[in-house]
């Protein structure tokens, strides 16, 4: 640039403005605003709010245990509307952690403007993500939830502890995403009877999306923790995969 | 020679940025013009640097970070305390690993060469992708014992590590994972190894082999060459080849894929630079090439997953003894001298 006339730069900057503004099919000022939607996890073990205290609380079969740590993964977020139309969002992971409340309200931005009647998202991070080397942000292997010896997303950990529990632990960690030992499960969760979700861009609606913790050990497999406290990928992994496509329920809808 | 025409690629890169050619988000369908950097006859790399161009201050970065204790707990093991370039990057005379306080693991070190061309890493395959290699290690309580975080920590409070990232990586922000693994990534995918006596042969140099290797070449293509397939030397695949004739404490690739056909099945390691990896096999229960030759001849046990190739009335591979001489000839032929003499690949100077 240095060794341009004036005259030259001034030239080139004219082109170069016209090719950035022409260089796009969409037109942005075509485009009605977008608008903020926030996802509010809330995180409970039947009818009891979650807690990585000292509670104790009581599985389907009956084993008694406690929990200190809770994460997982969500991501590509869909977001439908009653005609069918759906706005998938990019670069969406999102590491939700008990431990940390911030984790637990998901703010997602630039949602076109419509009525949506319901959402779907993975539990998990998909396939591609996990062979596509080293990531950032939510997905950075700093986080913790990454195997380095069989590479791949941790999906989910629930980790504490239970008196059934052989060695007294309880290690839940799911992940996988080959066959047959795959434990990505996609969601699907119509808003609640009549609600809609009104999205534009003076207003950031909340929706609460409830995960029940018991839910990861009953339903499809019940988990006894006698024979069943620890899961590392792989085909035990699946048995609680299984189960977690149900552990989500929609709440309240608010401004 | 490559990282100029790399260079040359990522000014492309920048220019078509300027001209707002990518402004639509289709980064990824530009393909840079960069030669390729893979020697003749190599076929195409599977880690293709398109998202990690290499430069030279990201290669020194990742060689510096290679050869720096600092990616252990204690700061006392390094990836080149084992990964010794004199001896092809593998750890000459030790069986399994050394990692902190002396602790010993349960595999060899394997060695380092033509790694972009590999879809599966370890012993077992369970690394998919070369960026994410060196976590496996680091993080391994017997190898380097160290969380990642705690590493990302100390590179950023290092105002040299600081400075160098940003200058590989063209940010003014803090050091993260994706930048570490990158740079390692740079320096481990130019480990190319194509210039032994067998390539100068291949490249038709007839006298690069003497007539005893000659003959072991023949012997090779015949009885070897199926699994270790010329050029890399390996096929990639994982297979039994009779070590054991119960079930291994270490199960290979079963603990990666759960499956019971998968039981005492390891990958096909290349054979570029064998005779300097000693010792040999996924435990490095073999000190010599001999004993390896011995074993395929008349030490092969039969289990319910032996690789097919293998079994037969008399399990094994039979060699006459004039061709386990042959084979041994023609095996110090894939030693290459240009490799481990490479000082770009040396631990820097302090």
């Amino acid at each position: 640039m240095k060794s341009l006339m004036p005259r030259q730069a001034a030239l080139l900057s004219i082109i170069l403005t016209l090719m950035l503004s022409f260089s796009c099919s969409e037109d942005p000022e075509a485009v009605p605003q977008s608008g903020e939607v926030t996802l509010v996890f809330d995180h409970v073990v039947g009818n009891f709010p979650l807690s990585l205290e000292d509670l104790e609380y009581t599985n389907a079969n009956g084993d008694g245990f406690r929990v200190s740590k809770f994460q997982y993964y969500i991501s590509n977020l869909v977001f439908r509307k009653a005609d069918g139309t759906e706005y998938h969002q990019p670069e969406s992971y999102y590491l939700v952690d008990e431990s940390i409340p911030s984790s637990k309200l998901v703010s997602v931005k630039d949602v076109p403007p419509g009525d949506y009647s319901g959402l779907s998202f993975t539990i998990g991070v998909d396939s591609a993500r996990n062979v596509a080397g080293a990531q950032t942000g939510a997905l950075d292997p700093a986080n913790g939830m990454f195997w380095s010896w069989n590479t791949g997303y941790v999906f989910l950990k629930l980790e504490g502890t239970s008196p059934q529990s052989k060695n007294g632990g309880l290690v839940f960690h799911t992940g996988g995403f080959q066959a047959p030992h795959n434990s990505l499960r996609t969601v699907s969760l119509p808003f609640l009877a009549g609600q809609k979700l009104r999205v534009e861009a003076s207003r950031t609606p909340r929706v609460s999306l409830s995960a029940d913790v018991l839910r990861l050990f009953q339903g499809v497999n019940t988990i006894r923790f006698s024979e069943l406290s620890s899961t590392m990928g792989g085909a035990n992994s699946v048995k609680v995969a299984d189960n977690y496509t149900r552990m989500f329920t929609v709440g309240h809808m608010r401004e | 020679m490559s990282l100029s025409s790399f260079r040359l690629g990522r000014r492309y890169v920048l220019l078509c940025a300027a001209l707002g050619i990518a402004a639509c988000g289709s980064e990824q369908d530009i393909t840079p013009a960069e030669s390729p950097s893979f020697p003749a006859g190599f076929p195409e790399p599977i880690y293709s640097y398109r998202n990690n161009p290499v430069t030279e201050e990201g290669f020194e970065l990742g060689r510096a970070l290679f050869y720096d204790p600092i990616l252990s707990k204690d700061g006392s093991v390094s990836c080149g305390s084992c990964h010794r370039q004199e001896a092809a990057f593998a750890d000459p005379g030790s069986p399994v690993t050394q990692g902190v306080g002396g602790k010993e693991g349960s595999r060899n070190t394997p060695a380092l060469a033509n790694l972009r061309w590999s879809r599966a890493f370890f012993w077992d395959g369970g690394g998919n992708h070369l960026e994410l290699v060196p976590l496996a290690p680091i993080t391994n309580p017997l190898e380097m014992g160290e969380n990642l975080s705690s590493v990302i920590r100390k590179l950023n409070r290092d105002p040299e590590y600081v400075q160098a990232f940003r200058k590989a990586f063209q940010h003014r922000d803090t050091v993260n994972s994706q930048q570490l693994f990158r740079a390692l990534a740079q320096f481990m995918g130019e480990l190319v190894s194509a210039g032994s006596p067998y390539d100068q042969f291949q490249n038709g140099k007839a006298e690069a082999l003497t007539p005893e290797q000659k003959k072991g070449l023949v012997v090779f293509k015949g009885k070897c060459g199926t699994c270790h397939q010329p050029g890399l030397f390996t096929d990639h695949s994982f297979r039994n080849n009779g070590l054991d004739a119960d079930t291994p404490q270490d199960t290979g690739r079963h603990l990666v894929t759960e499956s019971p056909t998968d039981v005492g099945r390891f990958k096909v390691p290349s054979l570029r630079n064998v005779a300097l990896t000693s010792p040999y096999m996924h435990d490095g229960r073999f000190g010599t090439l001999q004993q390896v030759l011995e074993h395929y001849d008349t030490g092969v046990r039969r289990s319910a997953t032996l690789d097919p190739a293998l079994d037969g009335p008399t399990p094994g591979i039979q060699l006459s003894q004039a061709e386990k001489r042959q084979l041994l000839a023609f095996l110090q032929s894939l030693t290459d001298q240009s490799f481990i003499g490479n000082k770009r690949f040396a631990a820097p100077r302090p």
